[in-house]
C-alpha cells in the first residue's frame, strides 16, 4: 500500500517524508542496547556481590594471630629421668604443651597453682605447639635446658576473637573465649607478644582439625599433580583424535555418530565420570583409593570432549587455501597438517585446553566416589599417594563447625580464584600472541 | 608425531601403575559426616603421636556410603574402617559377607546429642516431643479424624511457645540424624499427644500407623536440610524465629549465635546426655575389618589409640569437641571386646 501511495505523496506540496519506519527502527535499536547494557550490568552486579562476599570474609584468613614468647626447654619436663641418651623416644613423647603453658603463665603472671586459670591460659595457644616444640627439640636436642624465643600459633578461638569475629556482647558462657582470656589477650598484645602476622601456614600446611594449623598445601599439590597429568594425557589424545576426525576420517554415518557422542559426553554430569572411575580404575584396575593419579584419569576423561570440540573448531577455522597451497607445493598430507594447519590452529587448541583444565580444576563431584574428598594431613610424595584437591578443601572447610574455618573457606576460595585467573590470563595471552586473522 | 609418542608413553606409564596394586601403608577411613570431626582429631593426633605411621586418610560421604565402600571386599584398594552414626544393618552385614568381609569388629566411640536451637536473639525455648509432633506432623488427629496439620503458629501448639510462624529446619532423609529425630521426638510426641492410639484405631495396618506418626508435613513449615549444619545455621540466621536441628558439638562451637531449647525441661549437655536425662541422643560407631589388622601398618594401634581414655575419656579432646563420652564400664568393655577379637 505504501508503495502505491508514495508517488502521490511525493507530488503533493506539503512533502511529508516517506515513512520508512526510521523512528521505530531507531527505537528498537535503542531498546536492544538498553537490554544489553542491563544484562551486562546484572552480570557485573552478581560478580561484584560474589567477589565482595568472598573477599570481605576471606581477606582476614591471610593473617594469623601468633604469640612470641621465651620458652624454657626445661629438662625436668622434657626428660625428667635423663634417659634421652639411651631412649630417644622420650623426646618424641614428652609433654611439650606444658612448656608453652608454663611460658605463658610466667609471661602473664598467673598464679601457677590456680588450676582453673592455668587451664584457661593453656587454651590461648594452639595444640599444634606440641609438634612445633617437639620438632625444635628433635632437630637440636642441645636446646634442652636453655630458653629460646619461639613464635607459637594462637588458638583458633583466640585468633577469631582477635579479628573481631566472635560476638563479645553475649554472655560469657555462650562464647568460646572467656572474659579472663580477653583480658590476657589485651595484656599480651600491649606487650607486643600477641601479634597478627602473615599466615604462611595457610599455604604450606595440610589439612588439620585445628583451624589455626590448617592449610591448603596438600590440596594445592594434589590439584597440581592432577592438572599436570590431565594436561599430559588429555592434550595429546584430544588433539590426535580431532586431527584424525577432522582431516583423515571419511565423512560417513560412523564418524557422525562419533561426533554426536563426543558432544553428548561433554554434557554428561561429572559425577558419572566419578562412578566410572570407581568401577574401572579402582575396582577393576586395582589402583589405590584417594590417589591423585585416579583423580587425574577421571578428570582426563571429563576434559577430553571439551578439548576435542575446541580443537576441531580450531582446525576447521584454518582456511582451506592453506591446505590447498601446501598440497599444491607437493607437501604430503601429514606435512600439510603438522607444518601448516596445526601451528595455525594452536592458539585455539591451547585456549580450549586451558578452559578444559580450569573446568577440571574446579570439580569436586567426580572426586567424591574415588575417595579424594578426604582429610589428608601428609604431603603426597607422588601421584600414587593419597591427596585431595583445592575445591574439595573448600567444601570440607565450609562444613566445619569452628568459626575460624569460615574465613579460611573464603581464603581458600580466593586462592582458587587467583589460580583460575592466572590460567585464563594464560589462555588469553596465548591467543593474543599467536592468533592469525584472515 | 611427538603427540602420538607422548600418548603412548603416558598410556604405558598408567598401565604400569595400574598393574601394581601395591601394599598400602596408610589407614583409609570413610563414612559418617557426624563422626568425621572426631575421626579427624584422632587421626591427626595419631599421626603426631606415632611418627612411624602415616596419618590416616579420613573420607566423608555419609554412614551408608562408608559402609557400602567398607563392604566392597578385602584388600589394599578397599577401606579399613567405616565410620557410622548408626549401628550397621543386618542387610549390610549380609552384603559384607557376600563380598568376603566376614569378620567385622564394632567399636562404639561415644554418644552424640541432637539439640534444637534458635537464633540467639530469641527468648528461652522449652520444647517437648508432643509440641514438635503437633507442629511438624503431616497429619494430626482432630475430633477422632486424621486431618492435614492445621497449626501454623507455635502458640497454637502450646500457649507457652512464642507467637511465631512454625518454621523448622530438620535433617533431610539421607541423614542418620533424621532417623533419631523421628524415633526420639516424633514417635514419642505422637504417643504423648494420644495420637498414636487414635491412629491405631483409624488404620489397622501397624506399619502404616507407625509411619503416620513420623510423617513430616510438606507444606513448607518443615524444611529438609540435605546439607550440613552450616546450612541450617545460615537458614536460622535469615529466619530468626526458625528452629533448627544441630549436633551438640556444632551448637557448642556456635553458642554465641544460637540459643538451645530444652527438651522436657532438660538442657542438653554432655552430663545430661551421658546420664540419659536428655532424650535425644544416639551412639556413634566405627567398624574395623579384622582381615586388615596386622596387614595395614598402624591399624591396630589406631583403634587402640581411638578407644583409649586419652582420646574418648571424660576429659579428652573429643569430649572437648562435643562427643559425649560413654560410661567408664562401657569404654572398658569396648576395649576388651576389641582386644579379644570379638566380631559381629
Amino acid at each position: 500500500m505504501t508503495v502505491l501511495d508514495t508517488p502521490s505523496v511525493a507530488r503533493s506540496s506539503v512533502t511529508p517524508r516517506r515513512d520508512i519506519g526510521i523512528k521505530r527502527r531507531y527505537a528498537a535499536e535503542r531498546r536492544f542496547r538498553l537490554y544489553g547494557m542491563l544484562a551486562i550490568a546484572l552480570g557485573i552486579i552478581f560478580l561484584a556481590l560474589l567477589l565482595w562476599s568472598v573477599f570481605s570474609k576471606g581477606y582476614t584468613a591471610f593473617q594469623q594471630t601468633t604469640i612470641t614468647i621465651p620458652v624454657t626447654f626445661s629438662a625436668e619436663i622434657i626428660d625428667p629421668r635423663n634417659q634421652r641418651e639411651t631412649d630417644p623416644k622420650i623426646l618424641q613423647a614428652a609433654n611439650y604443651p606444658l612448656l608453652a603453658r608454663d611460658a605463658l603463665v610466667k609471661a602473664l603472671g598467673v598464679n601457677p597453682s590456680d588450676r582453673v586459670a592455668v587451664r584457661s591460659v593453656s587454651a590461648l595457644v594452639s595444640a599444634s605447639a606440641r609438634t612445633q616444640l617437639r620438632d625444635l627439640v628433635m632437630a637440636d636436642p642441645t636446646i634442652i635446658g636453655t630458653t629460646q624465643t619461639v613464635t607459637l600459633l594462637a588458638d583458633a578461638n583466640i585468633d577469631s576473637a582477635n579479628k573481631g569475629q566472635i560476638d563479645l556482647s553475649v554472655a560469657e558462657t555462650s562464647r568460646k573465649v572467656n572474659d579472663r582470656q580477653l583480658g590476657w589477650m589485651k595484656q599480651l598484645s600491649e606487650a607486643g607478644v600477641l601479634q597478627k602476622s602473615f599466615n604462611t601456614g595457610l599455604f604450606t600446611s595440610g589439612a588439620s582439625s585445628r583451624p589455626e594449623a590448617a592449610g591448603i598445601g596438600v590440596a594445592f599439590v594434589g590439584s597440581l599433580y592432577m592438572m599436570l597429568i590431565v594436561l599430559v594425557l588429555a592434550l595429546p589424545i584430544g588433539v590426535a583424535a580431532s586431527i584424525y576426525l577432522e582431516e583423515f576420517a571419511p565423512k560417513n554415518r560412523l564418524t557422525d555418530l562419533i561426533e554426536v557422542n563426543i558432544n553428548n559426553l561433554a554434557a554428561v554430569p561429572s559425577i558419572v565420570y566419578g562412578l566410572l572411575g570407581l568401577s574401572i580404575f579402582i575396582n577393576f584396575a586395582g589402583m589405590p583409593r584417594s590417589a591423585a593419579l585416579v583423580g587425574a584419569l577421571v578428570l582426563t576423561l571429563m576434559t577430553l570432549p571439551t578439548i576435542i570440540i575446541a580443537t576441531r573448531a580450531a582446525l576447521k577455522a584454518v582456511p582451506p587455501s592453506i591446505r590447498a597451497a601446501a598440497l599444491g607445493l607437493g607437501a604430503s598430507k601429514m606435512q600439510t597438517i603438522f607444518h601448516h594447519v596445526l601451528p595455525l590452529a594452536a592458539p585455539g587448541i591451547l585456549t580450549g585446553t586451558i578452559i578444559g583444565l580450569a573446568h577440571a580444576l574446579g570439580e569436586t563431584a567426580p572426586l567424591l566416589l574415588i575417595g579424594m574428598v578426604a582429610f589428608v594431613v601428609d604431603y603426597p610424595g607422588s601421584p600414587m599417594e593419597p591427596s585431595t584437591a583445592l575445591p574439595v578443601q573448600i567444601y570440607m572447610w565450609a562444613n566445619e563447625a569452628e568459626r575460624a574455618f569460615v574465613e579460611r573457606t573464603s581464603g581458600a576460595i580466593i586462592v582458587l580464584l587467583l589460580f583460575l585467573v592466572v590460567m585464563n590470563m594464560g589462555a588469553i595471552l596465548l591467543r593474543r600472541r599467536f592468533e592469525r586473522r584472515w | 608425531m611427538n603427540a602420538v609418542k607422548l600418548t603412548v608413553a603416558a598410556l604405558c606409564v598408567s598401565a604400569a601403575f595400574a598393574g601394581s596394586a601395591i601394599a598400602r601403608d596408610q589407614i583409609q577411613i570413610a563414612g559418617s559426616s557426624t563422626v568425621l570431626p572426631y575421626a579427624k582429631i584422632v587421626a591427626e593426633t595419631f599421626g603426631e603421636t606415632y611418627p612411624d605411621f602415616k596419618t590416616p586418610i579420613v573420607e566423608s560421604g555419609g554412614s551408608s556410603g562408608g559402609l557400602k565402600e567398607f563392604c566392597r571386599g578385602v584388600g589394599p584398594t578397599t577401606i579399613d574402617i567405616a565410620n557410622s552414626s548408626r549401628p550397621i544393618k543386618s542387610s549390610e552385614v549380609e552384603a559384607c559377607k557376600g563380598a568376603g568381609v566376614t569378620d567385622i569388629q564394632e567399636i562404639k566411640i561415644g554418644y552424640d546429642g541432637i539439640v534444637f536451637a534458635t537464633d540467639a536473639s530469641n527468648a528461652d525455648l522449652a520444647l517437648t516431643p508432643k509440641d514438635l509432633y503437633l507442629a511438624l506432623a503431616a497429619e494430626v488427629v482432630v475430633d477422632g479424624k486424621l486431618v492435614a496439620n492445621p497449626n501454623t503458629k507455635w502458640s497454637q501448639v502450646n500457649p507457652n511457645l512464642p507467637d511465631a510462624e512454625i518454621a523448622a529446619y530438620i535433617p533431610g532423609e539421607k541423614h542418620g540424624t533424621r532417623e533419631v529425630f523421628e524415633e526420639k521426638m516424633l514417635a514419642h510426641g505422637c504417643e504423648e499427644a494420644g495420637a498414636a492410639e487414635a491412629i491405631k484405631g483409624l488404620i489397622s495396618d501397624k506399619k502404616e500407623a507407625a509411619s503416620k506418626c513420623i510423617a513430616v508435613r510438606k507444606d513448607g513449615k518443615a524444611v529438609d536440610i540435605d546439607g550440613d549444619y552450616t546450612e541450617t545455621l545460615a537458614r536460622i540466621a535469615s529466619n530468626k524465629t526458625g528452629v533448627g536441628v544441630f549436633g551438640l558439638s556444632f551448637f557448642e562451637n556456635n553458642a554465641d549465635k544460637l540459643k538451645v531449647a530444652t527438651v522436657n525441661g532438660i538442657v542438653p549437655s554432655a552430663e545430661t546426655i551421658a546420664s540419659g536425662e536428655y532424650p535425644v541422643s544416639r551412639p556413634l560407631f566405627f567398624y574395623v575389618k579384622k582381615a586388615h589388622l596386622g596387614v595395614i601398618p598402624g591399624l591396630k594401634e589406631y583403634v587402640e589409640f581411638f578407644t583409649s581414655d586419652q582420646m574418648v575419656g571424660q576429659d579428652s579432646p573429643l569430649a572437648d569437641y562435643g562427643l559425649v563420652a560413654a560410661p567408664d564400664a562401657e569404654r572398658e568393655k569396648t576395649r576388651a571386646d576389641f582386644e579379644a577379637g570379638k566380631t559381629l
